[in-house]
């Protein structure tokens, strides 16, 4: 393509792709009830932006919804990135059939689907039905074989003659660990923590079956209250809802987006 | 390293925690799945008794398994498709380092950072009244371009990471030898591509067999249940408290891709190796 018209078309086709669908939402979310019933891309006449927030925020109970995510995705990415790394450390570092049958073993979740409905019969029986500790243990089981899959690779990279410095020092293996490939480990870390947050903030279907009813979420909480009646045509609020839902991952991901990117795409293409 | 010095500096019980949950959270449920499949496993009754593959007859017989496995396998192909050459695409558009480009890629970044749930109700919104969700035949394939909307922005950061990894140096030689650029680009760059192709085709194709917010958000499974995808379907039967059958299109699901899964890895593998 020629290079005069390729700003153009860039600009043509972000406008019309990703500009009409977020326009729709940022609309919509600023409309009165009576001008969304009908969403449409003309923007409101007078902006109720901060009114919905209100309204979603004190009827959709968003608060305890907010406290429920966080209770939930901050110590599942904890454990799932201190857990993995790990395993992932010893199986990049020692080249054996065991290992190499672990490691076979440990990321096939990534691409098989976990089993949702007897994985609450388990949860059931263990006495972690319905619980915050049991949603974290099936995400762990989840999303593991993520950070085993991209941290495996990434120590490969890494010199072993780092480690040795240590160990020479009489570091023991979890000193070593910690202070020396823990540090190293934080380019794939920082990409790891953006994909599971973006997992485990956005998951909808795992979570329903998992706490469904019994503990509340973002994501469970838009399901519940854009299916039932309460919001029933109340585009405005959806849309206020959607907002408030992206918002944090937005930030983050704006605060980190070099960092993400080129760990996103090492991972995937070596 | 030899095996006494590995012990030593890197212990196995260093994989013991990440291993011990992926048995209990995720070996075990997909074991359970192999036993309660054949049970009578329901919300109305506290005993769970073998009942054989009746489940398994049943949804074969009234049409749904078939149906629903058709329409998976369908939704996958569809948004893998989609989803490449859309990610292809773009990361030929924006591959030269311009600001406008960089900005540009950051709104393709935007719908991946979204809900799945969210971006189905915008579509919704979206195309309310057109009809496009309401057909029986062309429902299924618009949902699979909103899921490929939602993830072709990733598809584009691997390809342009592929796209980067090439040496100039062989482009130069190309021209060199009088290649066009059409002709250096698909004699040349395109078969470099490989390994960014094989983990997109097969992340988008087995991936989205397990697809679940979008078609929801949009559709439900409906217009008369031509987009009810496996897990849709599990969905539903959960909540009718139809545990056994639940279980038993999950077990199906589960086996559907890890059959596929095997032979798309090992065949784009191939692909590779000739190129």
């Amino acid at each position: 393509m020629s290079r005069r018209l390729q700003p153009v078309a860039v600009i043509v086709l972000v406008a019309v792709v990703i500009g009409i669908p977020l326009w729709l939402v940022i609309a919509t979310a600023g409309k009165s009830q009576g001008e969304a019933i009908d969403p449409n891309l003309r923007p409101p006449t007078h902006w109720h932006l901060l009114d919905n927030v209100r309204q979603v925020w004190v009827d959709a109970d968003v608060p305890a919804a907010f406290v429920g995510s966080l209770l939930i995705v901050v110590p599942t990415v904890a454990a799932v990135l201190v857990l993995g790394s790990m395993a992932a450390w010893v199986l990049a570092r020692r080249a054996s059939r065991l290992t190499a049958v672990l490691y076979a073993a440990g990321i096939s979740g990534i691409i098989l689907p976990p089993a949702v409905v007897t994985v609450v019969l388990l949860l059931r029986q263990l006495g972690l039905a319905g619980t915050a500790l049991g949603m974290i243990g099936v995400y762990l089981g989840i999303y593991l074989s993520t950070v085993i899959f991209f941290v495996t690779g990434f120590v490969r990279t890494i010199p072993e003659a780092l480690e040795e410095a240590a160990r020479i020092d009489g570091a023991g293996p979890f000193a070593v660990f910690r202070k020396v490939v823990l540090p190293l480990l934080r380019p794939v870390l920082a990409t790891a923590t953006i994909l599971i947050c973006l997992y485990v903030w956005n998951d909808v279907f795992y979570a329903f079956f998992v706490i469904g009813g019994r503990l509340d979420t973002l994501p469970l909480n838009l399901f519940r209250v854009a299916s039932a009646g309460l919001y029933l045509n109340n585009w405005h609020l959806i849309f206020t809802y959607v907002i408030l839902m992206s918002l944090p991952l937005v930030v983050v991901f704006a605060v980190a987006q070099r960092r993400i990117i080129s760990g996103i795409t090492g991972g995937a293409v070596k | 390293m030899t095996t006494a010095i590995g012990r030593r500096t890197h212990p196995l019980w260093f994989l013991l925690p990440a291993y011990a949950l992926l048995l209990v959270f995720f070996v075990l449920p997909t074991a359970y799945q192999f036993v309660y499949a054949f049970t009578d496993w329901s919300g109305f009754k506290a005993s769970i008794n073998p009942v054989g593959v009746d489940n398994l007859t049943q949804l074969a017989s009234d049409g749904t398994l078939f149906r629903a496995l058709r329409i998976t396998v369908v939704y996958a192909v569809l948004v893998a498709i989609f989803q490449n050459v859309f990610g292809f695409g773009l990361a030929v558009l924006l591959e030269r380092d311009t600001a406008l480009n960089r900005i540009a890629r950051t709104f393709f970044l935007i719908p991946v950072l979204m809900s799945a749930l969210a971006v189905g109700y915008v579509f919704q919104a979206l195309l309310k009244g057109t009809g496009a969700l309401a057909d029986t035949t062309w429902t299924l394939p618009v949902v699979a371009l909103i899921h490929a909307w939602k993830w072709m922005g990733l598809a584009m950061l691997i390809y342009l990471a592929g796209l980067k990894t090439i040496p100039l140096d062989l482009l130069e030689a190309a021209r060199l030898d009088g290649a066009s650029r059409w002709h250096s680009f698909w004699r040349v760059r395109a078969p470099l591509l490989a390994p960014a192709v094989t983990f997109n085709v097969a992340t988008a194709l087995l991936g989205s067999m397990n697809g679940f917010d979008i078609v929801q958000a949009t559709t439900g499974g409906g217009p008369a249940r031509t987009t009810e995808l496996l897990n849709i379907f599990i969905y539903r039967t959960f909540g009718q408290g139809l545990f056994a059958q639940a279980t038993t299109m999950s077990l199906v699901l589960f086996l559907l891709v890890a059959l596929m899964a095997f032979p798309v890895i090992v065949l784009l593998r191939r692909r590779e190796e000739v190129l």
